[in-house]
């Protein structure tokens, strides 16, 4: 009798220690896939102004588009440097996504801007950082759906007050513009 | 009702999947070592107290070693080895657009999937092919061919090399490896008994007239004996086999795997297309790294055996499940 309670309480150790440590790993890549976003978006707010410079002088007449991207950006560092969360940072940060989309639009319309080499390499940068982003969020929006799916379920969500869980919020497309399909003109 | 195809429910029907034919393969390993020390175990079990007992299992412990020992060695040396040999050269700071493009695709697929950066390497050679090594996550390397980057689309390019990263994140480096570690011990080995049985052969051949002392063995035993000989004959071939099979299942899982990271099947799909689209052999990635390439380096001539000795499955069955991962959906729904 006593072996068979001893058993068990062995079983359920073992399960509470192999649970917990599980708990605790997925919260971890759940920050560390935030901090990957993070990077991304430090890098994107740092190749604007190098973006700035190179297409302000060919594009006087679209100097809204340009501001737009400026004052996206600057609003972005400033809400970000406060350390907000996922919602008002995904916010913001789609509103410059936004910008520069407008702005790459425009940058297609003059064939000189887009000969010289140092416009191609800057969309390829952007293009790549772009893509980054979305990689990161992918990544982010996978490992906290798996963090999120395992505190919620039995038996982990016995203990996951315990193991400090707490669900972990998604990054999700806030604005319209984001959503929106664009529009192709022919 | 139709098995599900999205990405998720292949990826994980590929790990089960290879999980049971690695299995085969370390049975067939130790029947070859163990099984051989069970059956001069059992030949030598009753007799006299003055002659021979095969206590120890010899023969399982040195080809267990030597396995261990080429393993070891393949592991420490194999990816210089591997790189050295195609004559790559690493790409550290892009000069031209399509190293730029190239080395930005890396990191964009090392983000995704969540892996440090791998370093990167460009192949010289015009067969459009790609291939990944290092011991782990954080050793990797990546290599394209010259002409990989010259064929393919910038989202193709992308599908591809998240094909790589799968590779890298599923360790099918380290598992790859091992194997061909245990296909060059059970090569060596069996190559070694060979020679000894023929000279054993041959100074028996004069002796045979002790072979009176040979008790009325257990039929049973002989039929194992005779078993495990042929197996030892048959030893490289079906190692091989063994592996390759193994091989086309990681193939499977790591297309799987650039389908997460790019959530777009349907570009490594069209990137598959066009490498198969390209007749000729990868003359600079040899057969030793075969495993690792996103498509045979060795091109048509590949398929003999019927696809058995294939180190990647048919390009037609990968193109046809990356399309039903993107129109995964549909299919279940459909049913």
């Amino acid at each position: 009798m006593i072996v068979i309670l001893l058993v068990v309480v062995i079983v359920l150790a073992l399960w509470f220690v192999g649970a917990y440590n599980g708990l605790v790993a997925l919260k971890n890549q759940v920050v560390n896939g935030w901090k990957q976003i993070d990077v991304q978006l430090k890098r994107r707010h740092d190749l604007i102004p190098n973006l700035i410079s190179t297409v302000k002088g060919a594009m006087n007449f679209e100097r809204e588009t340009l501001e737009a991207v400026v004052a996206a950006r600057n609003k972005a560092i400033q809400v970000e440097s406060s350390g907000a969360g996922v919602k008002e940072t995904a916010a913001v940060e789609s509103q410059l996504t936004g910008a520069l989309t407008r702005l790459l639009a425009v940058v297609e319309a003059y064939p000189d801007l887009k000969a010289t080499g140092n416009i191609a390499q800057l969309q390829e940068e952007l293009t790549s950082t772009e893509n980054k982003i979305a990689f990161a969020r992918q990544h982010y929006n996978d490992v906290a759906t798996t963090d999120n799916t395992k505190q919620r379920q039995i038996p982990t969500m016995f203990i996951a007050g315990l193991a400090g869980a707490s669900p972990a919020e998604l990054w999700e497309i806030e604005d319209a513009a984001e959503r929106a399909v664009p529009k192709v003109e022919l | 009702m139709a098995a599900p195809t999205d990405l998720f429910s292949q990826q994980a029907r590929n790990r089960s999947r290879s999980r049971w034919v690695v299995v085969p393969f370390i049975a067939f390993f130790a029947w070859l070592g163990f099984g051989g020390d069970w059956i001069a175990w059992q030949y030598t079990r009753y007799a006299p107290a003055g002659e021979y007992h095969h206590a120890v299992p010899w023969l399982g412990i040195v080809l267990t070693l030597l396995g261990a020992g080429m393993a070891t060695y393949a592991w420490k040396t194999g990816p210089q080895r591997v790189l050295w040999s195609t004559s790559a050269r690493e790409i550290t700071t892009p000069e031209t657009p399509e190293e730029r493009t190239f080395v930005n695709v890396v990191e964009e697929m090392a983000v995704a999937s969540g892996v440090p950066r791998p370093r990167t390497w460009i192949v010289p050679d015009a067969d459009p092919n790609a291939f990944a090594t290092g011991r782990d996550e954080q050793t990797a390397h990546i290599a394209v061919t010259q002409g990989l980057l010259e064929t393919l689309n910038r989202d193709e390019l992308q599908a591809v090399i998240g094909h790589e990263m799968g590779h890298v994140r599923n360790l099918d480096v380290r598992l790859m490896t091992l194997l061909a570690a245990l296909v060059g011990a059970i090569t060596l080995l069996g190559d070694g008994m060979w020679r000894m049985m023929r000279g054993g052969a041959r100074l028996s051949g004069g002796g045979s007239s002790n072979g009176g002392k040979k008790k009325g063995g257990n039929p049973l035993l002989l039929v194992a004996l005779v078993l495990w000989i042929i197996s030892w004959l048959l030893a490289p071939i079906i190692i091989r086999l063994l592996a390759m099979s193994v091989s086309r299942e990681r193939e499977y899982l790591a297309d799987a795997m650039s389908a997460q990271f790019t959530r777009n099947p349907l570009a490594l799909a069209s990137a598959l297309g066009r490498i198969e689209g390209a007749v000729g052999p990868t003359t600079a990635i040899k057969r030793g790294s075969a495993h690792l390439c996103i498509a045979d380096p060795l091109g048509r001539d590949a398929r003999a055996l019927g696809g058995w000795g294939a180190s990647h499955p048919p390009m037609a069955i990968r193109i046809a499940r990356l399309k039903a991962m993107a129109h995964g959906r549909d299919v279940t729904v459909g049913g």
